[in-house]
């Protein structure tokens, strides 16, 4: 059952049927205020609750984590870096604690983002948009950013006075000191983006003195001005108008996804009430615009899922504080489903359905991804393997009628110790392994690879006289005692003589 | 036509465009948009100034940053080489077996010699060193100056008759071209020869050219046929011939005495580039 919440409020004013000309409209509305419209401010107004506390938890762990994380030192042998996470861009590595990816293991990243998606859509279709709500930097930075300008300028309606006040010292000393901290918070933003980049403390040192790379001023610069500008002034419109996220949840949201709701069936018909009047005949809500002053995306919460809710429940702590005073139970807006709300309006009892064939396959779809990067992880070897053989030219017969097909062998060694690797061969039948300047060797040849180094080995392998003539498959393999690779190719015979 | 259509359940106006029933709304749009549109303007006035941007009738307008990716790339061909000047200076100092022993080494020493060896020495061995006919095969066992390291770097040093000072001079004489021998002596010395690297030949013939070897070819290419490496003498008893090994071939360089021609890189290359080229190479022909 899909539930359609009339949201008809349709403007007196314009909804006339006089006809009137397209460039008369035009003119009417740049006359009414233009093409353009201008940011209606939102004061969202201080609440106290549930929500609002795990909200404030949250901002406390992501924001820490985010300014921690480049300080984490992580002891590694070999001079390679000591930070425990680093995207080291010039070197192409990407280190993580105790493991490090090289460029051409992206896709553990790729599976990492493939994850974050479905973990996403899975918790959208069960509660809505959390995301948004709790764990966004946009809403995390404007939530702090609103916290700042709380403490200049008090709570909403001394901020609505400051703004409508004309110039004095007092809005001055406010409004400067609220730039000021924005300002610097927005700085240490975009500064701790680049000790993701660099060592944290020799950026740190280099930054300055002048000595950092001009990449790292450049994003310190970049980010700064973002955090300034998207969590000071374009706040909910960069959900509206900027994050493709808001339309995609509509393809993740159904009648029994949780999400912020005003319970219609028990709030309606809403209207003012005294003190020690009855509450027979009519809703709970008592339409005292709590929720739309507490809201951060200034939506009217009673209007129904919308686009612009961001699910962040603070509309719900603000009505509880009001039902707690006027003695109603709590939970007048709350996490529920369109569906409980509907069947509740028509006297059924609410039915919650977590299990529904859309979470079903999208948590099959993440443990599926989970799986597959937990197993790729557990059986990655730090030892790779690619064999590039001469094609030109593709064998060398010699003059006692043996045959030398060339080998480029890259050794890729991902460990973080320099490793001895024995080359094996599997091909013609009394082949032996050479490298230039050494006499052919019966057995395994022994190369030696740089720890988190790419070793180019040039191999021969000379097969004796009456090995099977032309093309045939054949493999590399390289090991040590805790990790071996291995690369098919082709050895060429040649055609006899 | 111009009749206001508006949208029920937003109560917004629409444009009266519609597909498929779906009706797009007329909202405003966000006046910082409008901001953003004015601040790519201003971004490109600032671009025009700081960058090469307008084309005029004698050039273009240069920014007043000066920015070329001409001037850049000469800039970063300078770094380049400087990068390389560390490399460049071991492989002076270093022995060609030390360049071969050491990874790092070999392996700018591999790289630098691959590309001067497509730029100068595959036009006539190949672009895989395998030669072709009057062009030594760099790949295989055979050698004809010597495979070691020292003879190759010698030889490319040096070159081939080309009259320098160090390098060999050699020359196989004409026998047919200069009548120095008769055509029935020639196809008699063709079957000795045949005979010597053990192919199909006439028996009668060959016993028959065995005193004239002795007498015309033995003084170089020695009693049995071996040659001899210093002087670029080629070995006779093996498979590999460098102009040919058909009857008729071996025939022909009787007649016309052939020897080819290698320029002499040591005049046109410094000891660290010649280096490159021996290791690359020594190399890939397995290294003797």
């Amino acid at each position: 059952m899909t539930v359609v919440i009339d949201r008809t409020k349709a403007d007196p004013a314009r909804t006339g049927s006089e006809p009137v000309s397209a460039a008369a409209r035009v003119r009417a509305k740049a006359a009414k205020g233009g093409l353009y419209q201008a940011r209606v401010p939102i004061y969202p107004k201080l609440v106290h609750g549930r929500w609002r506390a795990i909200k404030w938890a949250l901002m406390i762990v992501t924001l820490t984590i985010y300014w921690v994380t480049p300080w984490i030192r992580w002891s590694r042998p070999n001079g390679l870096p000591q930070q425990a996470v680093l995207v080291d861009f010039a070197g192409g590595r990407f280190y993580f604690f105790g493991i490090q990816l090289w460029p051409q293991e992206v896709y553990f990243i790729t599976g990492l983002l493939v994850m974050a998606a479905m973990a996403l859509f899975l918790v959208s279709a069960l509660f809505g948009r959390l995301w948004c709500g709790y764990a966004c930097p946009q809403t995390v930075w404007t939530d702090l950013f609103i916290y700042v300008e709380r403490a200049f300028e008090g709570d909403r309606n001394a901020r609505m006075r400051l703004d409508a006040a004309p110039w004095s010292f007092d809005k001055a000393w406010r409004k400067a000191g609220k730039h000021l901290v924005w300002l610097g918070i927005a700085f240490g933003t975009g500064g701790a983006w680049i000790f993701y980049f660099h060592d944290a403390p020799t950026v740190l040192r280099g930054f300055w003195v002048g000595q950092a790379a001009v990449t790292a001023y450049v994003f310190c610069a970049l980010l700064t001005a973002t955090t300034y500008i998207f969590a000071g002034f374009m706040r909910e419109q960069v959900c509206i108008y900027m994050c493709p996220w808001p339309r995609i949840q509509g393809a993740m949201l159904d009648q029994h996804s949780l999400q912020i709701t005003y319970r219609a069936d028990r709030g309606e018909a809403r209207g003012p009430h005294k003190k020690g009047e009855t509450w027979e005949g009519r809703g709970d809500c008592i339409d005292c615009n709590a929720c739309v002053v507490a809201c951060p995306m200034g939506i009217d919460i009673r209007d129904g899922s919308q686009l612009e809710c961001i699910n962040c429940g603070l509309c719900a702590d603000a009505c509880d504080e009001i039902m707690d005073k006027v003695g109603r139970p709590r939970g007048l807006i709350s996490y529920d489903t369109d569906a409980a709300v509907a069947a509740r309006a028509v006297g059924k009892a609410a039915v919650y359905k977590l299990v529904r064939p859309r979470t079903l396959y999208y948590a099959g779809a993440l443990s599926f991804v989970s799986v597959l990067m937990l197993w790729g992880l557990a059986n990655r070897s730090v030892l790779e393997l690619h064999v590039l053989r001469d094609r030109n030219p593709m064998f060398v017969r010699m003059q006692d009628g043996s045959v030398r097909d060339g080998y480029t062998l890259r050794i890729a060694n991902r460990s973080f110790y320099p490793k001895t690797v024995s080359v094996h061969f599997n091909g013609p039948a009394g082949a032996v392994l050479k490298t230039p300047g050494a006499p052919p060797t019966a057995g395994d040849l022994q190369v030696t690879v740089d720890a988190n180094a790419i070793r180019a080995a040039r191999i021969f392998v000379v097969a004796p006289p009456g090995a099977p003539a032309g093309p045939r498959a054949a493999a590399f393999t390289v090991r040590d005692r805790r990790d071996q690779a291995r690369a098919n190719t082709v050895f060429d015979a040649g055609a006899q003589p | 036509m111009s009749e206001r259509k508006i949208d029920g359940p937003t109560g917004v106006e629409t444009t009266e465009h519609e597909w498929d029933g779906i009706r797009e709304l007329d909202n405003p749009l966000p006046r910082w948009w409008l901001w953003t549109w004015y601040a790519t303007i201003a971004a490109a006035v600032v671009y025009w100034v700081l960058m090469p941007a307008w084309p005029g009738l004698h050039g273009y307008t240069r920014g007043v940053l000066h920015q070329s990716d001409r001037v850049k790339v000469v800039h970063d061909l300078a770094d380049l080489k400087a990068l390389r000047g560390a490399e460049g200076a071991q492989l002076q100092t270093a022995s060609l077996e030390q360049i071969e022993r050491d990874p790092k080494l070999q392996a700018y020493a591999m790289a630098a010699g691959q590309a001067l060896f497509g730029d100068n020495c595959a036009t006539c061995h190949g672009q895989g060193g395998t030669g072709g006919k009057g062009y030594p095969n760099l790949r295989d066992d055979v050698w004809l100056w010597g495979g070691s390291l020292e003879q190759i770097q010698h030889t490319i040093t040096y070159g081939v008759r080309t009259g320098e000072p160090g390098a060999a001079n050699t020359q196989m004489p004409a026998f047919g071209r200069d009548q120095m021998l008769k055509d029935g002596q020639i196809d008699d010395l063709t079957e000795y020869v045949l005979a010597l690297s053990r192919r199909p030949a006439n028996p009668a013939a060959a016993a028959r050219a065995t005193p004239l070897f002795a007498e015309q070819c033995a003084s170089c290419h020695g009693p049995l046929g071996k040659g001899d490496q210093a002087r670029g003498i080629p070995n006779l008893t093996d498979s590999e011939w460098l102009y040919g090994s058909r009857r008729e071939d071996i025939r022909d360089q009787i007649v016309n005495g052939r020897g080819g021609v290698m320029p002499t890189w040591g005049k046109r290359f410094d000891p660290q580039t010649i280096k490159a080229l021996t290791v690359y190479i020594h190399a890939n022909a397995g290294g003797q």
